[in-house]
């Protein structure tokens, strides 16, 4: 037997073979129903929703750090007190330099 | 004057669920025709249907309009049938040896003369249905779709979204599938 002819003669049988496009009554009342609870699936909704909240929410721990931050340093400067964090902070980054040299060796 | 197809989807989109209806109606033989392609039962054809017009539905904000909405939907039943065909793989025919007696006579006529063997004969289309329902998913698709409805690699790569190459690739496997599955024909009934 010819697997091939019989393979072209068998594709050639199915290209012919008229398809039905028949629908069933009201085919498209079942489909409307089945919709009833759904809505359309917007991507772009999907992930802005998300994405605002961590956004608000990003704002909402920058103003709190903000405000504890001015609290926090508020005392030290309304005081004149030399050992606040920007001049201890200073006096850590230049500490190698205020060393006299001979200090060194 | 009816709606267009972009006015009806806009309408769809903005919440208007109704709009979907008309549709429905337009497109829902094409979908049918398709789907009875790699269904055989008529309750299996319905749910393919009912699956590709409510996955449009949700999906359709993502339509944009660039290409017209039929392309859009039948590509979204062509993925559906495979998803189908590989949700069924497992219920595959794995036996030649009942066939009927209209499709056995139709390959004796083969055999002894091949070229009066009618291809418009109904056990012909009987038999390729059989033979098309024992290949792999991926096989029967791309059996479908460049052989039976002689489609293009090129469309074949854009509907289902694999590539050129692939679709080669996947088109050369096909064919040699269906051959062995005809070879195995050949050998149960005649050797």
């Amino acid at each position: 037997m010819n697997a091939n002819k019989l393979q072209s003669k068998l594709i050639e049988a199915a290209r012919k073979e008229p398809l039905s496009d028949h629908v069933p009554y009201a085919f498209e009342k079942r489909i409307m129903a089945c919709l009833a609870g759904l809505a359309p699936v917007n991507p772009w909704a999907m992930w802005g929703r998300p994405l605002w909240r961590a956004a608000l929410s990003c704002i909402a721990i920058t103003l709190l750090c903000g405000l504890w931050s001015i609290m926090t340093s508020a005392p030290a400067q309304r005081s004149d007190n030399p050992d606040n964090f920007a001049q201890a902070f200073d006096r850590a980054l230049y500490a190698s330099s205020d060393q006299p040299p001979e200090d060194i060796w | 004057m009816e709606p267009t197809d972009a006015e009806l989807i806009a309408a769809v989109i903005q919440g208007d669920t109704a709009s979907f209806e008309p549709l429905i109606k337009k497109y829902q033989p094409r979908v049918f025709a398709t789907a009875r392609r790699y269904a055989r039962r008529e309750s299996e054809v319905e749910d393919i249907v009912q699956e590709v017009f409510i996955k449009a539905f949700q999906k359709l904000a993502g339509f944009r309009g660039e290409a017209p909405f039929e392309h859009w939907l039948m590509r979204l039943a062509m993925r559906t049938c495979y998803d189908f065909l590989r949700a069924h793989q497992r219920n595959r025919e794995t036996s030649f040896t009942e066939l009927s007696q209209p499709e056995t006579d139709w390959l004796d006529q083969f055999v002894i003369e091949p070229d009066a063997a009618d291809e418009h004969a109904e056990a012909a289309r009987q038999l390729i249905r059989r033979i098309l329902t024992r290949l792999s998913p991926s096989a029967r698709l791309v059996i479908t779709l460049l052989e039976i409805e002689e489609r293009s690699v090129k469309e074949i790569a854009e509907i289902t979204g694999w590539s050129v190459p692939l679709v080669k690739v996947r088109a050369f496997r096909a064919r040699a599938e269906m051959r062995k599955i005809l070879a195995k024909i050949a050998k149960t009934k005649y050797m």
